[in-house]
């Protein structure tokens, strides 16, 4: 990650183009308002007698302006004012990332439950607990007693899968 | 009246309410406690679950949530040096130092006192005050409600936490996401991208759990190898007379002020704790031992976080604008019941608001008495470590947004806003916005499009109401007024140096 120095108030500084993390938000939330205020190029319009004071595209890009606008504010800022560089972010936290996408993988094409005890398991262990039968016992024993709550209490019907259908057949 | 103080017991004359109330209370304390959850994480978090209550019971098991929540924080700021809650961030400059020197339980004792009477004073206030500003809601038009609406979103800027810009930013993206969906007037699809489960628009759960629980575990995951150290406490002391005597001003002056910056739209418990507590520093005998264990520091943070309870649930009730975080995470709630907060309720529905108040009132009373006697049992929660509890939450928080609609999407959706949250959070903004801006956006663009209707497409009308400029120009002072403030703090800074 790139360190950025300390700036004196007012100057503008054009080593802040490089890749840094806040530079990179910035321009995603201008790229974020192009694409939805062309989005909103398509919507369709009503005749003038149905549209209730203004047509349904007119709020949503009177809103894209105003985050636009705001977005300018603060481009301006972090050119001209201190910014602080970002520390690095701990393994831990893409690993826990890294686990939520294996959490959406597995809970959409094999089982929900299933994919709640391996998150579970996996979080608790990179998180650094070493205690193998806890984490194992924990994210086993709570994920079910979840599922007898929604299930038996709020008779509520979870997705199909693996272990799901064990209960349901 | 006697009807309306009848209705405020309800709660403690039926069984299952009072059970609601008292479960309220419990998790809401335990909820206070560990660091990074609190009141409206976890009234995110208890959201879901309420559908299967009746509205009331639903709303009284969160706002029994936010009372005891609220005070649960004081418990690790004293013993842990970590503020429970934003609210309690005041309480650790003055209750650790106290605990460090052997008087954890007196700093906790006058803490459990200054939380229940800065409470219990703002449902008061609540109980006066909120049916006045329904009443004198109750005559406005749509351009009012317009203006009002506006002057709500402005305040954004002077929230507690982030920069004024980005809460206006943020605040404009929760309305943005407001308009995702057909339109309610036109029925023309909106941001769709032709994906139908978006034609109903973005679901306030997914978006909730996932800005408040989701976003705080992948913080909690980079703060992994913070190490807390307990305090030792024997059994949390009631204040002494002399303590009793020293701070009784300071409580009261800090129940008026929590209750008043409550009452502002989208202020809440964090900036009134730091102006109760320096308030208290300003009005203190010995302003030199704030920092170092003043028991007035803590009366003064403690008292004016609990009466923002109290205040910022006035306009939540009153007119649908959210008076704080976790109330927004309330009205969310009464939303989902199919309840729209406001002066309508106040005529419609008198046993279900004053139910609520009642409710207020004796969660205050309630946590005064668990945290007397259980402060001690529920410091040891503290111990829990995250790596065990983070896992627990995300299977509920992935349960109870999945059983709302029994939508995988939607708990793609929670995900998603979840790390969007963490970005967000990472780069200084608040999330609290976007959940304001969620809430709000559909009143803004409705009553603009009805006033445009009866102005007929002439905006300039609009300066012709005496309210509606009156709203606008509150919401110029409420943008300008964290810049002044900034410019003020320069200018004496610049001249004590000179």
């Amino acid at each position: 990650m790139n360190k950025v120095k300390v700036l004196k108030k007012g100057r503008f500084n054009s080593a802040l183009f490089s890749l840094n993390p806040e530079f990179l938000l910035l321009l995603f939330i201008y790229l974020f308002c192009i694409a939805t205020y062309t989005s909103s190029l398509y919507f369709s319009e009503v005749p003038p007698i149905l549209m209730r004071g203004i047509q349904p595209a007119t709020f949503p890009k009177g809103l894209i302006v105003l985050i636009a606008f705001l977005n300018s504010i603060l481009t301006y800022l972090y050119f001209t004012t201190k910014t602080a560089s970002n520390k690095d972010l701990p393994r831990i936290f893409y690993k826990t990332i890294f686990g939520l996408f294996m959490f959406v993988f597995v809970s959409h094409f094999i089982d929900l439950f299933l994919a709640l005890i391996i998150f579970s398991f996996l979080i608790s262990y990179w998180w650094g607990e070493k205690n193998i039968l806890l984490i194992l016992s924990l994210s086993i024993i709570f994920p079910i007693l979840v599922f007898v709550l929604f299930e038996v209490v709020l008779g509520l019907r979870f997705p199909s899968g693996i272990l799901t259908n064990l209960y349901y057949n | 009246m006697t009807e309306n103080f009848l209705y405020m017991l309800a709660p403690i004359m039926n069984g299952k309410i009072f059970l609601i109330l008292l479960l309220g209370t419990l998790f809401g304390l335990i909820l206070g406690v560990l660091p990074g959850l609190g009141p409206t994480t976890g009234g995110a978090l208890i959201l879901p679950f309420t559908m299967t209550l009746e509205p009331l019971s639903a709303i009284i098991l969160l706002t029994s949530i936010y009372c005891a929540g609220t005070y649960g924080g004081a418990i690790t700021a004293i013993l842990i040096n970590t503020p429970g809650t934003p609210a309690a961030a005041a309480t650790c400059l003055d209750g650790y130092p106290l605990a460090q020197k052997g008087e954890a339980a007196r700093a906790l004792g006058m803490a459990t006192f200054g939380s229940a009477f800065g409470g219990i004073f703002s449902v008061i206030v609540l109980v006066l005050f909120a049916p006045i500003l329904a009443n004198i809601a109750y005559e406005f038009g749509q351009p009012e409600y317009f203006a009002l609406a506006i002057f709500g979103l402005t305040m954004l800027a002077s929230i507690g936490e982030g920069s004024p810009v980005k809460n206006l930013l943020a605040g404009a993206f929760g309305i943005l996401l407001s308009t995702v969906g057909k339109d309610i007037m036109t029925s023309v699809d909106r941001f769709t991208f032709g994906v139908g489960q978006l034609t109903e628009g973005i679901g306030f759960i997914p978006v909730v759990v996932g800005l408040f629980a989701i976003s705080e575990m992948l913080v909690q995951s980079t703060l992994t190898n913070q190490i807390f150290k307990r305090v030792a406490m024997k059994a949390v002391k009631l204040p002494t007379k002399e303590d009793f005597k020293y701070c009784f001003k300071t409580i009261l002056r800090s129940s008026g002020i929590g209750s008043f910056i409550g009452i502002l739209p989208a202020e809440g418990g964090t900036v009134a704790s730091l102006i109760g507590y320096s308030e208290a520093k300003r009005w203190s005998k010995n302003p030199n031992k704030f920092g170092k264990g003043a028991i007035d520091g803590i009366a003064g943070a403690e008292t004016a976080n609990n009466a923002a309870t109290g205040g910022a649930m006035v306009p939540t009730l009153a007119l649908g604008i959210p008076g704080s975080a976790t109330t927004a995470v309330i009205l969310t709630g009464m939303i989902i019941h199919g309840l729209r907060p406001g002066p309508d309720l106040f005529k419609e529905q008198p046993e279900f608001l004053y139910g609520i108040f009642g409710a207020m009132f004796f969660a205050n009373i309630l946590f005064f008495i668990m945290g007397f006697f259980g402060a001690k049992l529920f410091a040891r929660i503290t111990l829990i470590p995250s790596r065990l509890l983070w896992p627990m939450i995300f299977v509920l928080s992935v349960c109870g947004t999945y059983s709302l609609n029994q939508s995988f999407s939607d708990v793609l959706l929670m995900i998603i806003f979840g790390v969007i949250g963490f970005v967000l959070r990472k780069f200084g903004f608040s999330v609290v916005p976007i959940i304001i801006g969620l809430i709000l956006g559909q009143l803004v663009e409705l009553t603009l499009r009805q006033s445009l209707v009866i102005f007929d497409g002439n905006y300039l009308l609009f300066f012709t109401r005496p309210i509606v400029v009156a709203f606008f120009v509150l919401s110029v002072i409420a943008l300008t007024f964290p810049y002044l403030k900034k410019k003020k703090h320069t200018y004496f800074k610049n001249k004590k140096t000179n």
